[in-house]
């Protein structure tokens, strides 16, 4: 009988510690990745001022001397990431407002698995066709020198943060209570005024983090827009004209560094750069959901 | 039920075991996206002629591949630039000592739309276009359009050559760049497609991958000078300037399957594999 008990007690503790150490396993990996960046990334500060490397315009990476100055790239990455954005975010939610409001439940159906379909779609696929379709057609209707543009890789991202902001904000949405809009209409509210007065404002921190969640897709993403904006690394004057942003960069480069090297380091800068970017934008997304469930 | 799961461990244990045994009889290659598509076609000949190797090629750049040899994960580094001094250094300290064969000539064509009214270019006008002193295709003879720079990423062996040996002529000292408005694309294949769909662009490569949708431009040393095209002749014979060689780089001496793949590929068969991808055979 004690044995048996005993067997019980140590099965039980093991099984605790493995989902414990499970639970805070991604947060150790985070803090071991940011540990890892850091150590490498700021070995660059040795030889290159954090202000010529942030606030830098000219990143000649292997030229003798060398330049890092990243400027040209946060622009590059933030141009498209607006771009993306403004394309994404008014689409997104309407198509989440229909989704979830509006359409017929057959119709509800398709919708969602289409747009799951969508984000299963791999970013090199979407690359690909936007390089053979969409770079000519924008190079066509805007009378532009070249079709490898911050405004084609926009419109390619927006295609990517769709289904995360659509699927987020329709979550949301789903989540107001009912008697909501029941109280709503019988108040004699049109349906139009029910969700554009009642529930948009009740699922408003939902659809906030639904966007955030979206822009950090963006501006993580590095294969389509490295295949279609051109990216040249200088600060564009326009969304219509080439640009290369943070992650194109690390990703077309890494290949070439000598371990050890200031370019392989400045890589690693970047992805600090990378990290803190999107650290914030989740931070943003996180304190979004929690106001709501307050 | 438990012999069961043995069975399967003990199949799944003899199978990595026979994969692992077959890795004796495999090369990697890695390297210039050049050579891609010649290293994959000396593969091919090769493996048809011996049915148990394995010859795995893969691209990336050459710095890529020299890197991948540096840190032992291929047999064979194809690189369309020879190792830079800091490379060799840095290959010492891991106990590799990289041999250099030259397997095989380049030329490098300047592309342009085949709508593109300019037919030839001197080395100077290349680099103040690449430099971006010339901004305009009617400062050279062409229509009055803007030129659109395609260049090759940094981890490429073409951008670096095209570089050192266009823009900044062949000077070790000048520190010439490309014009910071120039698009870095990822293949050559990238500015094959651009050039193709782009009457403005103006980019270079291999001349293997020139087809009926570019032009080749006519290149001349300085405006006194004759023009040639990039064709084989040309190459050979050393009047078109803009050609490079190109190299594999092993780790010692080659030994066993290794050494004998290098032997095919400078046997006649190999060099006609050469000859059949556009590049320009060294023998």
């Amino acid at each position: 009988m004690q044995k048996t008990l005993n067997k019980k007690f140590v099965k039980e503790w093991l099984i605790e510690r493995c989902i414990y150490f499970s639970g805070i396993a991604s947060i150790i990996f985070v803090c071991l990745i940011f540990i890892f960046l850091v150590k490498e990334g700021f070995s660059l500060f040795k030889n290159v001022s954090i202000v010529d490397f942030l606030l830098g315009q000219k990143w000649y990476p292997i030229s003798t001397p060398a330049s890092f100055g990243i400027l040209s790239l946060i622009v590059g990455s933030l141009y498209v990431t607006l771009g993306a954005t403004i394309i994404a975010v008014p689409i997104g939610i309407a198509s989440a407002v229909y989704i979830a409001e509006v359409a017929p439940v057959k119709i509800r159906e398709v919708l969602k698995s289409g747009i799951e379909i969508l984000a299963a779609i791999p970013s090199v696929v979407l690359g690909f066709i936007g390089m053979m379709t969409l770079v000519p057609w924008v190079k066509n209707t805007f009378h532009l020198p070249t079709g490898l543009t911050a405004f084609s890789g926009a419109l390619m991202l927006a295609f990517m943060a769709m289904p995360t902001i659509v699927s987020i904000a329709e979550d949301s949405l789903n989540a107001v209570p009912k008697r909501y809009k029941e109280a709503a209409l019988a108040l004699g509210a049109t349906r139009w005024q029910a969700i554009w007065r009642v529930i948009l404002p009740a699922a408003s921190s939902g659809i906030l983090a639904a966007v955030m969640l979206g822009i950090g897709r963006v501006i993580g993403e590095t294969m389509a827009v490295m295949m279609i904006t051109g990216n040249a690394a200088r600060i564009p004057d326009s969304l219509f004209q080439p640009v290369r942003t943070l992650t194109a960069t690390v990703a077309a480069e890494m290949g070439e560094t000598v371990r050890g090297s200031d370019h392989y380091y400045a890589l690693f800068a970047i992805g600090i750069v990378l990290f803190i970017i999107t650290f914030f934008i989740n931070l943003i997304a996180d304190l979004a959901v929690h106001n709501k469930r307050k | 039920m438990r012999i069961a799961k043995m069975l399967v461990f003990v199949v799944l244990l003899s199978m990595s075991l026979a994969t692992a045994w077959a890795a004796g009889n495999s090369i990697q290659i890695k390297g210039s996206d050049t050579m891609v598509n010649l290293g994959q076609a000396w593969s091919e000949a090769y493996m048809q002629q011996h049915k148990d190797a394995l010859v795995a090629v893969t691209g990336g750049g050459s710095g890529t591949g020299i890197a991948a040899l540096i840190s032992g994960t291929c047999d064979i580094a194809e690189s369309s630039r020879s190792m830079k001094e800091e490379e060799i250094a840095q290959a010492k300290t891991k106990g590799i000592v990289p041999q250099e064969f030259k397997v095989g000539l380049d030329g490098l064509a300047v592309v342009v739309n085949p709508a593109n009214s300019v037919e030839k270019l001197t080395i100077d006008q290349l680099a103040d276009i690449f430099t971006g002193k010339i901004k305009n295709w009617k400062e050279v003879g062409g229509k009055d359009a803007p030129i659109v720079l395609l260049s090759r990423e940094v981890n490429s062996g073409t951008h670096v050559y095209f570089k050192e040996h266009v823009l900044r002529k062949g000077n070790p000292k000048s520190t010439v760049e490309f014009d910071s408005s120039a698009l870095l694309m990822s293949s050559s294949q990238a500015i094959a497609d651009e050039v193709s769909q782009n009457s403005n662009a103006i980019g270079y490569y291999g001349m293997g991958y020139i087809s009926k949708s570019q032009k080749a431009i006519a290149v001349a040393k300085d405006a006194q000078s004759q023009y040639y095209t990039p064709t084989l002749e040309n190459v050979v014979s050393n009047k078109y300037y803009i050609s490079r060689p190109l190299f594999f780089y092993t780790n010692g001496q080659p030994q066993g399957l290794v050494k004998d793949f290098v032997d095919f590929v400078f046997s006649p068969a190999g060099q006609q594999i050469v000859k059949d991808t556009d590049f320009v055979p060294v023998k």
